[in-house]
């Protein structure tokens, strides 16, 4: 039965943290430019 | 005859390899790389920094502007400039130009080479420029012109004037989301591993560590998620009516309590799972509904920033300062360029030129405007640059007028009650009095304990709870919605599809809906290719809109070096044997000809007789159908037109619509849209100039193409593109087939409450029925709706 209690509280630290990494990056403005994302990775860093 | 077709065999085959030019795409003069020195030193520039790879990259958007460097507007951008504490500026530009990915990472590539710049990002969806630089604040100026310089068109704008509260709603809703899916995943695992336990036999400890466990989860994801609903609820109950968020949060909360009492007292079942999930389902629906809108509304306001202009204030020394159209007092002068929107209300003071007023007035044919004509702001110069005395300005010119007309007509428009709101209205008093007398009944008349009472009142509370019926109307509100955005079809108003589906009279616009919205060549003219050719390598370098429709019907043809533009009157290209004119038939014409009813432009070749090519304006190509359909339909429709009589009642003709109105003004449109509403009538506008605006506003219902003027696609609830007019009839089609699909939900959800509502007064209904009917009940009502998605639009 312990085994059912460690898992439990493993998954809900493991979703907990996805909630915060999802929040995380939407504060961070990731979700602005979904188009410019998806074009970005198409091409190099701009040469400094 | 047989010495001119000759002729035009050799000029053709001498003028045939189009060439295409290296940087902006656009036809170039045989064996040139380029069609003009800015295109050559943008190529230039980028090779030389390094950055060739961009014209392998790059694929060119026809349907955007070509990154051919122009002349730029001078902003002064000081104005625009927010500068913080720590001496950091920072600028926000719309771009103009952007094709692609290449575009994105070309400007910012070439911006990283600003070593005082800290910051140059380009949003490719929202098609803004943002700078952030450290050091002298005039900066700016440098920054845009090397963005300039690639072919790109920068307009500042204020930050802070474009409304960031719609995107703040987009967040905040986003995040409810986030928070309402994480807990209906974790909770309805821990929900299926309890009803498992029921029969396998879990312990009632273990059963309890897990209602226990969704309460945690559930409780906090529920008072954040639901907060939208709360709000809204709340805020409806303050002005004294409901909505359907009230029996949502009524549904939601009292769910919530009740299963908190059961897992306190160690019962049985507890709900969690349903409140939780039911408040992921509708904010997933409302966040695709607040999407789907608000991209509509980010291409308008892109479209308005790129229009909007400075003008050039004439300095007592003679010299220009460019100045923001507000600023500008009566009485002072403004000079106008060519090409350039006049910016204020005003008398011509100098200078002839021909006037693009379709904005303003839906004429289609250019004016002409000499010293002493009243030119109104938004009206397009397309001849030499004329000085304007401003008699009004800012908000009051006859542009500011139309605003406030549409403003009033925008108050006027009774709020309308959306479909669902009106059954809540309804509906969630009578439930909750149902609730109360069900409560009363047992503990006041058959002397139950409170507690039981309670729950069986909270038991008709759940039976009843509007799960289906919230997710009624939203579900195909957002298919529906989808369904157009594929198509070309922007809904932008959440209520717009509701209304539509009443219209019953479609009023429309001429100039630029009916019709295309730029001349066509007539077909008689296209007589003599090889005047028809030359005369298009004249008009490639002219920016006037006849120019523009005489290249269009040829096609690509390089642009004759050489190129004179002389203003008012056309263009000229001297050759060894004289002068080519294109132009007025004052300038190029034969002035005994007959006089012409349509636009003209005449071509003078040394030697041959002046030749004439008319234009017209064509209806679009499906504009006949589209108004048999709508008659077919059953609708009626009306043609309210600003221009002349001649061509309105031409095109109605042709149309065979008997109700048309032609030479009204903004003011008379409004008048007749609101007879024919006082009369029942439920009007659909479809119109495109900014003398449309009002109508639009004033209309039940509004549609516009996306050619239209800004003011009009801004107030429009739809905007349609691409080049037919079909689209009318296809919102019209899917919004009834909405609307029954809406009431079919609302039907079933209904039915399926009074089915169980007996049940539940009686106290038989047992948490597991009332929670099997209540998921079952709202996944008919979501597979209901994906019928219309069904069948055509």
């Amino acid at each position: 039965m312990p085994v059912v209690l460690y898992l439990m509280i493993l998954s809900l630290i493991l979703g907990v943290g996805g909630l915060a990494a999802f929040l995380w990056s939407l504060r961070s403005g990731q979700y602005e430019d979904m188009e410019g994302a998806a074009s970005r990775i198409l091409f190099d860093e701009p040469p400094r | 005859m047989i010495a001119a077709t000759v002729d035009a065999g050799i000029s053709l085959s001498q003028v045939a390899p189009v060439a295409v030019c290296a940087h902006c795409g656009l036809p170039a003069a045989a064996g040139r790389r380029f069609c003009c020195p800015g295109c050559a030193a943008a190529f230039d520039t980028i090779q030389g920094l390094g950055l060739g790879s961009y014209y392998r990259q790059r694929v060119l958007d026809p349907a955007t502007r070509a990154p051919r460097p122009e002349n730029a507007e001078r902003w002064d951008l000081g104005r625009y400039v927010t500068t913080d504490a720590s001496g950091v500026h920072q600028l926000n530009l719309a771009v103009d130009g952007l094709q692609c990915g290449a575009c994105v990472w070309l400007i910012e590539s070439v911006l990283a080479r600003e070593p005082s710049l800290r910051q140059g990002r380009i949003n490719m969806t929202t098609r803004r420029l943002r700078l952030v630089w450290t050091g002298a604040s005039g900066e700016a100026e440098r920054f845009v012109a090397v963005v300039e310089r690639l072919g790109y068109r920068l307009v500042p704008f204020d930050a802070a004037a474009l409304a960031a509260a719609q995107d703040r709603t987009g967040r905040t809703l986003l995040r409810a989301l986030a928070v309402a899916g994480f807990a209906a995943g974790n909770v309805m695992f821990i929900s299926i591993s309890v009803w498992a336990g029921f029969t396998q036999g879990m312990g009632p400890a273990t059963r309890d560590l897990m209602h226990w466990l969704s309460a945690l989860i559930a409780m906090p994801a529920i008072a954040y998620a639901g907060m939208p609903f709360f709000r809204s609820a709340v805020g409806a109950l303050r002005r004294g009516h409901t909505n359907m968020d009230v029996p949502i949060s009524i549904g939601v909360v009292l769910v919530t309590t009740m299963s908190l009492v059961e897992t306190l007292r160690g019962g049985r079942y507890t709900y969690f799972d349903s409140a939780i999930a039911l408040l992921f389902f509708l904010l997933i629906g409302r966040v695709l509904d607040h999407r789907a809108r608000g991209q509509a509304r980010a291409t308008a306001e892109h479209l308005l920033t790129l229009r909007s202009n400075d003008v050039a204030v004439l300095q007592p020394g003679g010299s220009t300062r460019r100045r923001s159209q507000e600023s500008v007092a009566a009485g002072e002068h403004v000079l106008v360029g060519m090409g350039e929107r006049i910016g204020v209300d005003g008398v011509v003071e100098r200078g002839a030129a021909p006037l693009d007023t379709s904005l303003v007035t839906g004429e289609s044919l250019p004016q002409q405007a000499g010293p002493g004509t009243l030119v109104f702001a938004g009206t397009l110069n397309l001849g030499e640059p004329l000085t304007v005395r401003a008699t009004a300005t800012g908000s009051a010119t006859l542009l500011a007028e139309c605003v406030r007309l549409i403003e009033a007509a925008e108050a006027r428009r009774s709020r309308f009650v959306v479909l669902a709101d009106r059954v809540a209205r309804r509906y969630a008093p009578a439930v909750h009095v149902c609730a109360l007398l069900t409560f009363l009944w047992w503990w006041g008349v058959q002397g139950v304990p409170l507690i039981q009472a309670l729950l069986t009142a909270c038991a008709v509370l759940i039976v009843t709870c509007p799960c289906a019926l919230a997710l009624a109307v939203p579900a195909v509100q957002v298919i529906a919605t989808g369904r157009l955005f594929q198509a070309g079809i922007l809904l932008k108003s959440a209520t717009a599809l509701e209304r539509l589906a009443q219209v019953d009279t479609v009023v429309f616009d001429k100039t630029g809906t009916l019709t295309e919205p730029t001349l066509a060549l007539a077909q008689a003219a296209r007589g003599d290719p090889e005047a028809l050719r030359l005369a298009a390598s004249l008009a490639a370098s002219s920016r006037h809109p006849l120019s523009r429709s005489l290249l269009a019907a040829v096609g690509a043809v390089p642009a004759a070096e050489g190129v004179q533009e002389r203003p008012g009157q056309g263009l000229a290209l001297p050759t060894e044997t004289g002068e080519i004119r294109l132009g007025s038939r004052a300038f190029a014409g034969d002035a005994a000809a007959a006089p012409a009813e349509s636009a003209e432009l005449w071509l003078a070749r040394p030697g041959h007789p002046p030749v004439c090519f008319t234009f017209h304006e064509r209806l679009r190509n499906d504009t006949a159908e589209t108004v048999a359909r709508l008659r077919g339909l059953g609708l009626a429709v009306h043609l309210v037109s600003g221009d002349r009589t001649a061509p309105v009642a031409r095109v109605a003709a042709a149309l065979g619509i008997a109700h048309w109105q032609a030479g009204y003004l903004p003011a008379a449109k409004v008048a007749l849209i609101e007879s024919l509403k006082r009369q029942g009538r439920t009007v659909l506008m479809v119109g495109d100039g900014l003398n449309d605006g009002p109508s639009l506003a004033a209309a039940t219902v509004s549609a516009s193409p996306a050619t239209a003027a800004d003011i009009s696609q801004t107030i429009a609830d739809v905007v349609f593109q691409g080049r037919l007019l079909a689209p009318v009839v296809d919102v019209l089609r899917t919004a009834r087939r909405a609307r029954s699909v809406m009431r079919q939900n609302l039907t079933m959800s209904i039915g399926y409450n009074a089915l169980m509502l007996p049940l539940a007064l009686a106290g038989y209904v047992t948490p597991w029925l009332a929670a099997a009917a209540m998921s079952s009940s709202s996944l008919v009502v979501m597979a209901n709706s994906f019928r219309v998605r069904s069948g055509r639009v």
